[in-house]
């Protein structure tokens, strides 16, 4: 076990009651509560975390916050494992491992930092210039050669064990960021009254104020984030959310944030999501999310132990870390003297302060794995090389504006603060403190009270200002250097993408001069950092080598998410199963006592077969089906159809306008088959309607059109015609429907429905409706309607007496030798009776091409009929409807096939259609299919060849008639 | 996105669906000219940068087509209403 060597005494806000132990790349070290794995390991003295991207240089920690380029490590192991876990950010617990990351075999030692000594292939633009030839090289060699030395993290192999969710949260003012200016925001609006939400994405409030020796009125800065924090806790209006991020700004004030509910303990407590990702939907929000300070650019500048000076003192205030015990400053500002005195308090001996005001550079680190040295170039030219550990730049701040952009604004440089600021705003948003360029801390209180007061005040609620507390002066005069080129040694501009000054003027040499070309030439803030230490510098070193203002250079598009968001967090429970609700039919438990297999059809289960015994195939099991059914009799649960019931003295004109053929001279009590054309003249749906009443239909959709055909009749009757006095509803899942089909099917429903009831084929002949009592009192509807082509009927009951049916159908057909049948049967059967279903209905087909032009009333117009005859879908040779069967018996069709004539080369042009649907027929005992073929009417009788590419077949096939079984429907009416 | 529903109230966007331009007439299919209008109400749009008349569905609300006036330039949405002069007129 290491040591804590580099903890302070005492001080920080971390518990050391509560020792930790945790474990980087397999070793063991200590920590305390409050420890990020940053500041653990530097209290350990470990400083080297990882490799970097391109060239594999030994990385340490640059900063303290979320802005880190360097520190990134693969958390937790096996499915947990998440790669690019900022350091700086995920909170130490008890047994955390740690592992560094892009380095092979091991961080000391990592063979891919040669990569640093042939630098000049992998410079700007290396991906385009290196591996342009051969193509076939790419795929095989150059990619994956790449991929492994160039990357970061490695993903998890399997599925994440652990849960997220989605939610939703409302208020009136939110306000984004919990440092002074934020809480100041919060303090000001929710004493207001207002609905308040305060985020943050750290895990304790105060922001700088827990990294900085403040006072505040008569309080330490500390004293004084307690006492806000203890005030906003009490209003019942105000939410505090820690570890959340606000991530994103949307339309109309809706904003992305994700909660790290559990990221901060190994794994979650059972019933926890690990994250939570929330729509905010605010009235105002105020963005308080503060600055970014920025690094300083001069030769070896990513040597760990050279880190941005906010950091030290953040790690020496809130963590009681030392991270060096013999510091260099190098600063443009006087914050430079700040962390000089914080570094000094903490023991360590600053041995120069480079002040580049008055002259002096850093030119040059020196150092292996580990900062030893700088070259300090004096003010009268002289070079002094001076011995350190560590390194601490000031070089000004960047607010963090990203937000304000997210809706398409661009900040502005403004040269009083040397930084860009926000500009215009996205509507209901203002910008407090630093993240606005206001950087003392008597400006982030002042703007917090002012703006928070009136962001509530906006909302209605008025109150009396609150006034800002005077905080201790300091001083932040500043003027900032963008690099400096006198010494050796790569100057790093983006530390995580290992872009150098030297590639932003190659990438301009070279005619990559606007910003976004820059950025996309050289890869410069495209890291999962997205450049927030290194953009501005970049825009900077760009202006200066194309002799443009910064300003004039502009900045590149800020897009959502701030930090990195998980995928699985915008998922939330939508995963796997949960994606979308299973439905189950109403006889879905009595099948599954019968062994059925099932199917997803749509959002439904259905029973694909029902093995007889185990081990029955599919193909045997739907043959069995289909035989019996066509000899005997067969019941199957089609409640999965959509059923929508329409009523008011308009719905006959209703349906003569929606489908095809004509429903206002369909009598009482009787049955039509529908078609329905999209407004483009194609297919769109089909089904049987039967009139129940003077004005009440009863419409039935595909399974999968149901809820489509739904939007459609609303859309007619909403915008198309509203004069129609009608109403409509779905019923789908209030009914409980099964097909009864074969030459039995009228004695099983005899033993069912009520004797009182003629089920005659006089009394009730084909293409009847009506309703009916079963034995037992139920009521049902009863349709003559046939998919299968043998006599049949379909009866539906409410659906809570669903399963009740199916076991009396079953009970009542024993005699006959009564099958339940499943979808390969269905399927099968109304292929050998050539009715049209999904593989036709792919709304690229016309009535026509479906052979279905007879059912399209030409005495009315309907949605689709003009568009479905134009000129082109009329023509003599568009493909058309009809059935195939193998010239070899025994072969087998393939759905997609195309057709060719014989002894044709396959081309586009010779392409003559292909086959939509095919089933094995054990009543023809040859594979049959559907298909669309140019003249296929004309040709039947012919044989073509049936071509299928993804599964390697070619055979003959002949033509014939689409109705393969009983073509006079003799059956069916018998 | 927040989209105002004439009968249910600002709810998210994701509760809706978008079909497109709304204001189209459908053309009478007696006229002379009828295929050539219907090719135009089928496949014409304007695709204005600025205010546009949209239809949307409130599919996993109140089942309302409504008419959302949406800036496409800005996404500002200027207000909405039911598609259904009836539906409007009931509500009144």
């Amino acid at each position: 076990m290491n040591h804590q060597i580099n903890r302070l005494k005492d001080g920080g806000l971390i518990d050391r009651a509560q020792k930790l132990t945790f474990t980087f790349d397999g070793k063991a070290f200590e920590g305390y509560q409050g420890d990020t794995i940053a500041s653990a390991l530097i209290a350990n003295g470990v400083s080297l975390l990882g490799r970097s991207f391109k060239y594999h240089r030994p990385r340490g920690i640059l900063s303290a916050g979320s802005e880190e380029p360097n520190a990134l490590v693969e958390l937790r192991s096996g499915h947990r494992r998440e790669p690019n876990i900022r350091a700086t950010m995920a909170e130490l617990y008890q047994g955390l491992e740690a592992t560094s990351q892009n380095r092979w075999p091991s961080l000391d030692f990592d063979i891919m930092s040669i990569n640093s000594l042939v630098s000049p292939l992998l410079t700007a633009g290396f991906y385009y210039k290196t591996f342009m030839w051969p193509a076939s090289f790419w795929e095989k060699i150059y990619e994956p050669a790449i991929r492994r030395a160039a990357g970061l993290g490695r993903p998890p192999v399997g599925n994440d064990p652990d849960h997220y969710e989605k939610a939703f949260a409302h208020c009136d003012v939110l306000v984004i960021g919990a440092g002074p200016a934020g809480l100041a925001t919060a303090l000001a609006a929710g004493r207001s009254g207002a609905r308040v939400i305060l985020c943050d994405e750290n895990n304790i409030l105060g922001g700088r104020l827990l990294s900085d020796e403040r006072t505040i009125g008569k309080d330490s800065g500390l004293e004084w984030v307690k006492t806000a924090e203890s005030e906003l806790a009490s209003l019942s209006n105000v939410t505090l959310m820690r570890r959340t991020t606000v991530f994103g700004i949307y339309d109309h004030g809706v904003y992305g944030a994700i909660e790290q509910v559990n990221d901060h303990i190994a794994s979650p407590p059972a019933y926890q999501p690990r994250q939570r990702s929330y729509r905010i939907v605010a009235k105002r929000a105020v963005l308080a999310a503060g600055a970014i300070e920025r690094p300083m650019i001069f030769g070896n500048n990513d040597l760990p132990g050279i880190m941005l000076g906010s950091a030290i003192r953040t790690y020496i205030n809130r963590y009681a870390s030392l991270p060096g015990r013999r510091a260099v400053i190098f600063t443009s500002s006087d914050e430079g003297y700040t962390t000089a005195k914080a570094l000094e308090q903490a023991g360590a001996v600053v041995v120069a302060i480079v002040d580049s005001r008055k002259g002096e550079m850093i030119q040059r680190a020196q150092g292996g794995k580990h900062l030893q040295a700088v070259d300090i170039q004096m003010g009268n030219g002289t070079i002094r090389s001076v011995e350190c550990d560590l390194l601490a730049m000031s070089n000004g701040w960047n607010p963090a504006v990203h937000l304000t952009c997210h809706l398409g604004n661009k900040p502005v440089w403004h040269d009083g603060v040397h930084a860009f600021i926000p500009d215009k705003l996205p509507k209901g948003l203002t910008v407090v403190g630093s993240a606005n360029g206001r950087f003392t801390l008597q400006n982030a209180l002042d703007d917090g009270f002012r703006l928070g007061s009136e962001a509530a005040a906006e909302t209605g609620f008025d109150t009396a200002a609150s006034h800002a507390p005077t905080t201790d002066a300091e001083s932040l005069a500043h003027q900032p250097i963008w690099r400096v080129t006198s010494g050796k040694g790569k100057r790093f501009v983006d530390f995580q993408h290992d872009v150098t000054d030297l590639d932003i003027e190659l990438a301009n040499r070279e005619g990559f001069k606007s910003v976004e070309h820059m950025k996309r030439y050289t890869t410069l803030g495209m890291a999962t950092d997205q450049g927030k230490t290194a953009n501005i510098a970049g825009l900077a070193i760009l202006g200066e080598v194309s002799g443009r203002t910064i300003n004039e250079v502009g900045t590149t598009i800020f897009r959502p998410p701030y930090t990195p968001v998980a995928l699985g967090a915008l998922a939330g429970h939508h995963v796997h199963k949960a994606f979308r609700p299973t439905r189950l039919t109403p006889s879905h438990q009595w099948a599954e006592e019968q062994n059925a297999v099932f199917m997803e059809t749509g959002p439904w289960l259905r029973a694909q077969y029902f093995p007889k015994e185990a081990g029955e195939d599919w193909l045997s099991a739907m043959a069995r089906e289909v035989v019996t059914t066509r000899e005997k009799v067969g019941v199957c649960d089609v409640s999965t159809l959509g059923k929508i019931d329409l009523q008011g003295k308009d719905v006959a004109t209703f349906l003569d306008r929606i489908y095809t053929g004509t429903f206002s001279t369909l009598a009482i009590g009787r049955v039509r088959y529908g078609l329905m054309m999209r407004e483009d003249g194609f297919v769109f749906d089909d089904g049987t309607t039967a009139r129940l009443g003077e004005n009440h239909y009863l419409m039935t959709t595909t399974t999968a059109g149901a809820g489509k055909v739904m939007a459609h009749l609303e859309f007619c009757h909403q915008v198309l015609w509203p004069e129609l006095d009608i109403a409509f509803t779905s019923v789908t899942e209030q009914w409980a429907q099964f097909s009864i089909a074969g030459p039995c099917s009228r004695k099983v429903l005899q033993k069912i429905v009520e004797p009182a009831y003629d089920l005659s084929n006089e009394a009730f002949p084909y293409m009847s409706a009506g309703e009916v009592k079963l034995r037992g009192g139920v009521p049902a509807r009863l349709f003559r309607i046939s998919f299968s082509g043998e006599l049949a009927y379909e009866i539906g009951v409410p659906n809570g007496y669903g399963d009740a049916l199916i076991r009396a159908i079953i009970a009542a057909g024993e005699e006959f030798g009564i099958t339940p049948y499943g979808l390969e049967a269905l399927s099968t059967m109304r292929i050998e009776k050539g009715h049209v279903a999904g593989g036709e209905l792919n709304g690229q087909t016309t009535p026509r091409d479906l052979g279905l032009a007879g059912m399209v009333s030409q005495k009315k117009d309907c949605i689709g009929k003009h568009m479905s005859e134009r000129p082109a879908m009329l023509e003599a040779d568009r493909p058309i409807i009809v059935g195939f069967k193998p010239r070899n018996k025994s072969a087998k069709l393939t759905g997609g096939a195309h057709f060719l004539d014989l002894a044709t080369k396959p081309s586009l042009s010779a392409d003559l259609g292909h086959l939509m649907s095919v089933a094995y027929s054990p009543t023809l005992k040859s594979w049959i299919g559907l298909g669309i073929l140019k003249n296929g009417r004309q040709r039947i009788g012919e044989t073509v060849r049936a071509v299928d590419f993804m599964r390697g077949t070619d055979i003959e096939v002949e033509i014939c008639d689409p109705v393969f079984f009983d073509r006079m429907g003799e059956r069916l009416r018998g | 996105m927040r989209i105002p529903c004439p009968f249910c109230g600002t709810r998210d966007s994701q509760e809706f669906t978008y079909l497109g331009q709304a204001g189209l007439k459908r053309p009478d299919p007696s006229a002379p000219n009828a295929q050539a209008a219907f090719h135009d109400y089928v496949h014409i749009r304007k695709n204005p940068a600025g205010p546009n008349s949209e239809l949307w569905l409130h599919a996993y609300g109140c089942r309302s087509w409504i008419v959302v006036e949406r800036n496409t330039l800005t996404h500002d949405i200027l207000g909405a209403d039911y598609a259904s002069p009836v539906m409007k007129e009931a509500a009144q």
